[in-house]
């Protein structure tokens, strides 16, 4: 009880101190969130789908272009276009300053044992913690709209991200290090030369993580008032209509489907 | 505590802590091969990363020509490592995402060098190493002796001064290792590199070594040629070492050679003292060599007697060439095969031909058995009984 409180009280603090960062965050958010919100949006529909089925066709293989083409053409034929396109938006941005985050903060981690035994309690917080509780400070600090629903989902997908990258940094192999080391490699040539492409393949699993996270909690986010899919999904909650919530959750799973292909075997090639 | 000459055990039971190296002190010339040799946990390893600093020793000092690495700064010693060392590794430790002339030019690329220059540099070392044609193949797609000479070039390209190989040949296989082996002295002999080898393997050491320092529990135990390590172990441990070492592959012809055998001298003994001399040494084969002790071949009794009773002066007609000489320096192994051609002495001479001495059938069998000559005689004495 006494805990709630103190959290309580900090939230307030924050709010109350800090209302200038937050108004800088939230304009330098909602910039990014409507810059790729208007590119989506201004772009012709089948343009994006054909956009979305060549990029799966060139990293995903024949399969996933097919996957991808029948996905985006159904979306478009229910009618959740828009939804879909904002949704997206919001996953990028989000997964974008995720990655932005996460990637640094793994390797940061991966190199100083203390920042990793720091870390490695918060991120174990972040990712258990039920993601709902995030809305709540979201509020607070951002008001209600997209922008605290892409706060929420920033903290709720980037700790895969962290995690993947220092694992595949830690795990090139010590000889390798070593050698590189004794031909006269900097810290920072070891890094950049050695250990992030090894890492590569690690890291980038902790991407297609981050993203798939993403995509989870932007629903979610739907109840404090972002945009998007999950206000159809939220919708069909609350008016107990069956046929709306499965088709737009359908549209969730399709979009789903197609980020995590594409993402997946970014990689590879 | 270490200055308190405590035991490694000691101090690994009160600090918790395990003396990797101590009291090791060694002078590696220009130009040599020096083999460090001990089996795992006797920090030989750890000593070898000392000189490149990948470990820091807590004490003690190591000079690379008269500059101190243990006193350098981490600018100092990144140059060091740049232009000084180079280092192979048992496990390779390349880059499998890069191909083989990137790797070879690897060394080269942190230093900052232009592709350019660095890849035509490691196309010339690939050359060296016999790697042409593999020069844009993946890492993975290469046998574990072929990654190795790919490790082994990429020191190279470095143009190092002192070539650091930590047990680079341990993890090939037999075959593959001896070619190596080999391959590193023939390599040796163009580039005349300092060269610090670490190995577990003694039969390694003697084969690759100028000098042996051996290693147990963080300290060094011998130092010596590898001759003098064979042939007079300092203690008990490195004894037991030389037991198992294949003798064959050791041993010199000069060290078994009977030298100073009685000759013939062309032009100065005719048959009469050739036979006299025959006489005294109780043999029916001479060696003849002319006066500057040139080797010219074989004679034997029957011959001398024929040429006296023909009343022929001279004993040069009677000489049988020998193409089967051996040089000071071969090993027992190498001699082997030639009994099979003769039952004859088999004559030792130097590099200008001189005869030196000469090795018996019987006593290269007692080297190689490590039985002594009398039970060899008794064993061909039956066989020729049967």
């Amino acid at each position: 009880m006494i805990l709630g409180e103190y959290i309580e009280e900090a939230i307030n603090w924050l709010t109350e101190n800090f209302s200038g960062v937050f108004d800088a965050i939230n304009s330098f958010m909602s910039g990014l969130i409507g810059g790729i919100e208007m590119f989506w949006m201004k772009t012709p529909f089948y343009i994006v789908i054909a956009l979305f089925t060549g990029i799966a066709y060139w990293k995903a293989g024949k399969s996933n272009a097919i996957i991808t083409l029948l996905g985006l053409s159904y979306i478009y034929a229910a009618g959740f276009w828009d939804e879909t396109m904002q949704t997206l938006s919001l996953v990028l941005a989000s997964a974008i300053i995720a990655l932005a985050i996460g990637i640094p903060l793994g390797i940061w981690s991966a190199k100083n044992h203390t920042v990793n035994k720091i870390s490695r309690p918060i991120l174990d917080f972040m990712q258990t913690m039920p993601a709902f509780v995030y809305l709540i400070p979201a509020v607070l600090f951002f008001g209600l709209g997209t922008v605290p629903g892409a706060f929420a989902t920033i903290i709720f997908a980037m700790p895969p991200v962290v995690r993947l990258t220092t694992l595949g940094i830690l795990q090139v192999p010590k000889d390798i290090v070593e050698a590189t080391t004794a031909f006269g490699a900097t810290p920072k040539q070891l890094l950049f030369k050695v250990q992030i492409p090894l890492a590569m393949p690690t890291i980038l699993a902790g991407v297609n993580q981050t993203i798939m996270m993403a995509l989870s909690m932007v629903v979610i986010a739907s109840m404090i008032g972002a945009k998007g899919l999950g206000e159809i999904v939220l919708q069909g909650i609350s008016q107990l209509r069956i046929g709306l919530g499965f088709e737009s959750g359908l549209a969730v799973v399709l979009l789903a489907i197609i980020l995590d292909r594409i993402t997946q075997n970014i990689g590879k090639k | 505590m270490i200055k308190e000459d405590k035991s490694k055990d000691e101090i690994l039971s009160i600090t918790g802590c395990n003396v990797a190296v101590r009291n090791a002190n060694l002078t590696i010339r220009e130009g040599e091969i020096y083999v460090i040799m001990g089996l795992s946990g006797s920090g030989k390893s750890t000593l070898l990363r000392c000189i490149n600093r990948l470990i820091t020793p807590t004490e003690g000092k190591i000079f690379v020509d008269h500059e101190e690495i243990t006193k350098m700064n981490n600018k100092e010693l990144l140059n060091i490592r740049r232009k000084e060392f180079a280092m192979v590794f048992q496990h390779f430790g390349l880059l499998p995402h890069r191909s083989i002339i990137s790797n070879v030019a690897f060394g080269l690329e942190l230093q900052g060098i232009s592709k350019e220059e660095r890849e035509k540099k490691a196309l010339e070392i690939i050359e060296l190493v016999d790697l042409k044609g593999y020069e844009n193949q993946k890492v993975s797609e290469l046998s574990g002796g072929m990654q190795q000479r790919v490790g082994l070039a990429r020191g190279l390209a470095n143009n190092p001064e002192v070539l650091l190989m930590d047990e680079a040949f341990s993890a090939l296989d037999p075959l593959i290792r001896a070619q190596m082996q080999d391959e590193l002295l023939l390599l040796q002999e163009k580039m005349k590199k300092t060269i610090v080898f670490i190995t577990h393997d003694l039969e390694e050491a003697i084969k690759l070594g100028d000098k042996i320092a051996i290693m147990k529990d963080g300290e060094i135990v011998q130092i010596g040629t590898p001759e003098e390590i064979i042939t007079n172990p300092a203690n008990d441990y490195v004894e037991a070492f030389v037991e198992n070492v294949d003798r064959s592959k050791i041993t010199t012809a000069s060290s078994i050679m009977f030298p100073k055998p009685k000759v013939a001298r062309l032009t100065k003994d005719g048959p009469s003292i050739t036979l006299k001399i025959m006489r005294d040494s109780g043999t029916n084969i001479l060696p003849v060599v002319r006066t500057n002790r040139t080797f010219l071949g074989f004679i034997h009794l029957k011959d001398v007697i024929d040429l006296k009773n023909n009343g022929i002066n001279s004993i040069e007609s009677a000489i049988k060439e020998s193409v089967m000489c051996v040089s000071p320096d071969s090993v027992i192994q190498d001699m082997l095969p030639l009994l099979s051609k003769t039952n004859h002495i088999i004559p030792v001479v130097n590099e200008s031909n001189h005869l030196v001495g000469v090795v018996s059938p019987t006593s290269l069998i007692a080297e190689t058995t490590g039985k002594n000559k009398g039970e060899i005689n008794n064993i061909i004495q039956k066989a020729i009984d049967l």
